[in-house]
């Protein structure tokens, strides 16, 4: 308490640039870790040619890809929806729709797609942001219920049939590939590494720290000039948009859409769990889950689940349930280093 | 439509609305305990009704007889819940509520495996029950005799719920744990004791519906996901934590369903559920007996 | 000259209890304005009602010459009022630094700059050697500090602290009070609630009395601790003025 020098006397203490120089590193180091990461699963469809797996590949990335969006929203803003299959459908339908009648480029579709479910994310909260908890949880759900309802209703888009992509030749611009897959492990790969980068600048950036703010305390947080509402609604739109990209890019890898593939409520799931079980509002998290997650539902599903003999789930619930219960700061913590379990 | 068709619409809709007020009480009470989504209460209803059909095929119970102990069984499925998952997921302070939502939500896709595993996908049904094949007809409305008894079994549950609550020393205990956790253990009472005493109820609550279910509706591994919504939304509309709540709101979800079905095609009829549970939380975000 | 604060025929009702009755006071700029009276008095009501929380049954509040009655908590803020919990409300999934980052917010866009800032305001309080500890692993006198430090980081006018001095150990509480003083000595407005009449005495320039919802009587620390009605209120309570 020697410090007698009123408030806008610039602190040189050591201590403080010392901690800044630190915290500047810590993000370089994240950003090396994330160039790395990506360097090596550019690298990894040389090794992995089987079919199958890279399939499994693709599907990892579009989920770590989701997870992350989620993240925004549920991890970093605390804002737990059980809902975002609303968008992943509306981005996959928006782009099927555009491409199928209009021709429209998939990477418009995206884009559009990704506009179009922000628009819905801002509906979606002005009705439920003010409802507090589970309140909230559920009525997430029930919107992508609504949501899946109408589709199986609405003959514009297909009602119960969907639909379908049109054969044709290869094209990046339609993003269909009728043999080697391995554009789409990139494009997914871009998906994901762009969720990341997104996610790393809103580690250290205002919208970031007031997120979290809310999440903590939102009273506290409105005291310090934080408009939660807005807040809650900007992070929901952020995240809104990323997820229906992934609907789009989906739509494309599978080239059909129908209700039930897109906008079933075990999307929502599926978003969140990775989340959960990697470290709800960190970096890496979302990553980390969804690779262990991701492949091991497969592999279950594929060797274990086949026939519907339900063993597939039996391990899915377990294991979700031994994360929440035995590490529920989420596995990227037995990683941890200050840095990480941010 | 004439009012004879609506008369009918409406007591169709009270039937049933007082079977989904009866699935979503036992989640409204454990929420109202203890702010505990159970996100495996659509799982509990399905254990409950296989449980049923276990008893008519093999011990050839009548699902009504078989009533009692379905909801022994349950309760105790509910207590070990409680006591093996829910009590661990409570230790964390941070994120509680994302780690409960996702604890029991794990805790119910295991349940949902292991249904489909042990008892296969296929759809069963109870035939040949005393309720089988009657239909009462009251003054023009035909009514289900095995929809009649549910929905009699279900006041007559809410009315013991009632009595268990306001004149037994554990009602009373679950009432001041509800209200405050903290100074109950001052005066000697176990909270845990009281949790998963709780769970237990809740689970036996929801165990009765299932065996009511079981004589009219078709038997499945996923069956508990889709009412697991409708008592989501009951519980919700109804305020959580209310008991009158759920009751009054499983009324109203039931005729509005019923009046949805009748005028939009039946795929829609949920919808008329939801935009109402949508509206009312706009007016009154705490549903329309809860407490914010 | 216009004071900084303006309350004016302030009523505030719950229900059928009225916890503010008709209450005018003036906070002028520059002083450290004791709120005080006995439990129940209306305190908290008119602090919250001050900082935004809930909006006045009826009555008018004017912060800095504009009427900020029905302006929200952020809003207020942004115009320079700051206020601290009495239980602290601390962001625990960030370090100490991060949540003071959060109230420097209000005046920077970019993070880097938030920092420094937020930096300074830890110095000038006394946690700098913490900056990096997470908030939910402080002690309880620190937590307070932090309070304290978040809402100095949105560089306000006017400061409200909620009983922030209850409940010290006396060594800790002159180092509140020392803070106090030099909050004032930059340029802040300071409105305490407390309890504790012996700390908060030598320290308000101001004391403004409430009980029973109204204001009881308004002066400097020896007119108002030598008021009888002052004694009287207290009486039932703690026979301990100055």
């Amino acid at each position: 308490m020697d410090q007698t020098g009123t408030m806008p006397a610039v602190s040189n203490a050591p201590a403080a640039t010392a901690a800044r120089s630190t915290f500047a590193q810590q993000r370089r180091r994240q950003l090396l870790q994330g160039a790395i990461v990506l360097l090596l699963i550019t690298l990894l469809p040389l090794f992995v040619t089987n079919a199958y797996l890279r399939n499994v590949l693709v599907l990892t990335l579009l989920y770590a890809a989701l997870a992350q969006s989620w993240n925004i929203l549920g991890g970093y803003c605390g804002q737990v929806s059980l809902g975002h299959a609303l968008y992943f459908g509306v981005g996959a339908y928006a782009a099927s729709k555009l491409f199928v009648d209009h021709g429209v480029v998939v990477w418009f579709g995206m884009l559009a797609g990704g506009a179009l479910a922000a628009l819905l994310a801002l509906v979606v909260g002005y009705a439920c942001f003010r409802l507090k908890g589970h309140y909230f949880s559920i009525a997430t759900i029930l919107f992508a219920e609504i949501g899946l309802t109408l589709l199986h209703n609405w003959d514009y888009v297909g009602a119960a049939t969907g639909i379908q992509w049109p054969f044709g030749a290869d094209s990046w611009w339609t993003l269909q590939f009728a043999r080697d897959k391995t554009p789409y492990i990139y494009v997914a790969l871009g998906l994901a590494a762009i969720v990341w980068l997104v996610t790393w600048w809103i580690e250290d950036s205002r919208w970031g720290y007031w997120w979290r703010a809310v999440k903590d305390n939102p009273d506290a947080a409105q005291s310090l000039g934080v408009t939660v509402f807005r807040s809650k609604m900007a992070a929901s739109a952020l995240s809104a948009f990323f997820t229906a990209a992934g609907g789009a890019f989906y739509a494309a890898f599978v080239s059909y859409v129908d209700p039930d593939s897109v906008m079933n409520f075990r999307f929502s799931l599926l978003m969140a769990l990775p989340v959960v079980l990697g470290g709800i509002g960190t970096l890496w998290g979302p990553v980390l889950g969804a690779a262990l997650l991701i492949p091991l539902t497969e592999f279950s599903r594929s060797y274990l689940g086949g026939g519907g003999n339900g063993v597939d789930l039996m391990i899915y619930g377990a294991l979700v349930m031994s994360v929440a219960l035995i590490k529920p700061e989420g596995l990227v913590r037995l990683f941890a280093k200050r840095m990480a379990a941010r | 439509m004439n009012a004879a068709a609506w008369l009918q619409v409406l007591a169709s809709g009270l039937l049933m609305g007082l079977v989904y007020g009866l699935v979503a009480v036992g989640l409204s009470l454990i929420f109202g305990l203890m702010d505990v989504v159970n996100f495996a209460h659509g799982e509990f209803l399905m254990l409950a009704m296989y449980a049923a059909f276990g008893l008519f095929s093999f011990a050839h119970l009548d699902p009504v007889i078989a009533l009692p102990l379905v909801a022994a069984a349950m309760f105790g499925v509910g207590a070990f819940a409680y006591a093996g998952v829910v009590r661990h997921a409570l230790r964390f302070k941070a994120n509680t509520g994302m780690v409960q939502i996702f604890a029991t939500f794990g805790l119910a896709t295991l349940i949902q495996g292991a249904a489909q595993y042990l008892f296969s996908p296929d759809y069963r049904s109870i035939k040949g029950g005393w309720l089988e094949g009657h239909t009462l007809n009251v003054g023009g409305v035909f009514l289900p005799s095995a929809q009649v008894y549910a929905a009699l079994v279900s006041v007559l549950a809410f009315g013991g719920l009632y009595l268990l609550m306001t004149r037994t020393d554990f009602g009373r205990a679950l009432e001041a744990t509800r209200e405050d956790k903290g100074a109950v253990a001052l005066v000697g009472i176990d909270s845990n004791r009281v949790f998963t005493l709780g769970w237990g109820l809740g689970a036996a609550l929801v165990g009765v519906a299932g065996a009511v279910l079981a004589t009219f509706y078709y038997i499945h591994p996923q069956v508990g996901a889709s009412f697991a919504l409708i008592a989501y939304v009951t519980v919700a509309l109804g305020g959580f934590g209310s008991v009158f709540g759920a009751l009054a709101a499983g009324v109203i979800v039931g005729i509005v369903e019923a009046g949805t079905a009748a005028l939009l095609p039946p795929a829609l009829k949920a919808l008329g559920v939801y935009l109402l549970y949508l509206a009312v939380l706009f007016l009154r975000p705490q549903g329309l007996f809860g407490k914010l | 000259m216009t004071a900084l604060v303006e309350v004016r025929n302030l009523t505030r009702r719950f229900g059928g209890l009225v916890a503010n009755n008709d209450v005018s006071i003036d906070v002028r700029a520059g002083e450290i304005l004791g709120l005080i009276g006995p439990n129940g008095a209306g305190k908290s009501t008119l602090f919250n009602q001050i900082a935004g929380a809930y909006p006045p049954s009826s009555g008018t509040i004017a912060f800095d010459g504009r009427d900020v009655t029905a302006l929200s908590a952020p809003a207020r803020c942004a115009l320079g009022i700051a206020r601290t919990y009495q239980v602290p409300k601390s962001f625990d999934s960030m370090s100490v630094v991060e949540n003071v980052m959060v109230g420097a917010f209000v005046r920077h866009a970019s993070s880097a700059a938030a920092r420094r800032a937020a930096g300074e305001v830890l110095a000038f309080c006394g946690l700098e050697r913490r900056a990096e500890t997470m908030a939910g692993e402080l002690t309880p006198p620190e937590k307070r500090r932090l309070e304290v430090a978040r809402a100095l980081a949105t560089r306000p006018k006017l400061l409200l602290l909620d009983e922030v001095l209850t409940g010290l150990t006396p060594s800790e509480a002159r180092q509140g009070v020392e803070l106090i003083r030099r909050v004032r000595d930059a340029g802040v407005t300071v409105v305490m609630v407390e309890h504790v009449m012996e700390i908060v005495m030598p320290l308000v320039d101001r004391a403004i009395v409430l009980n029973l919802g109204q204001v009881l009587a308004e002066g400097t620390p020896p007119e108002v601790v030598s008021n009888p009605a002052v004694i009287a209120a207290y009486l039932g309570e703690r026979r301990r003025a100055a």
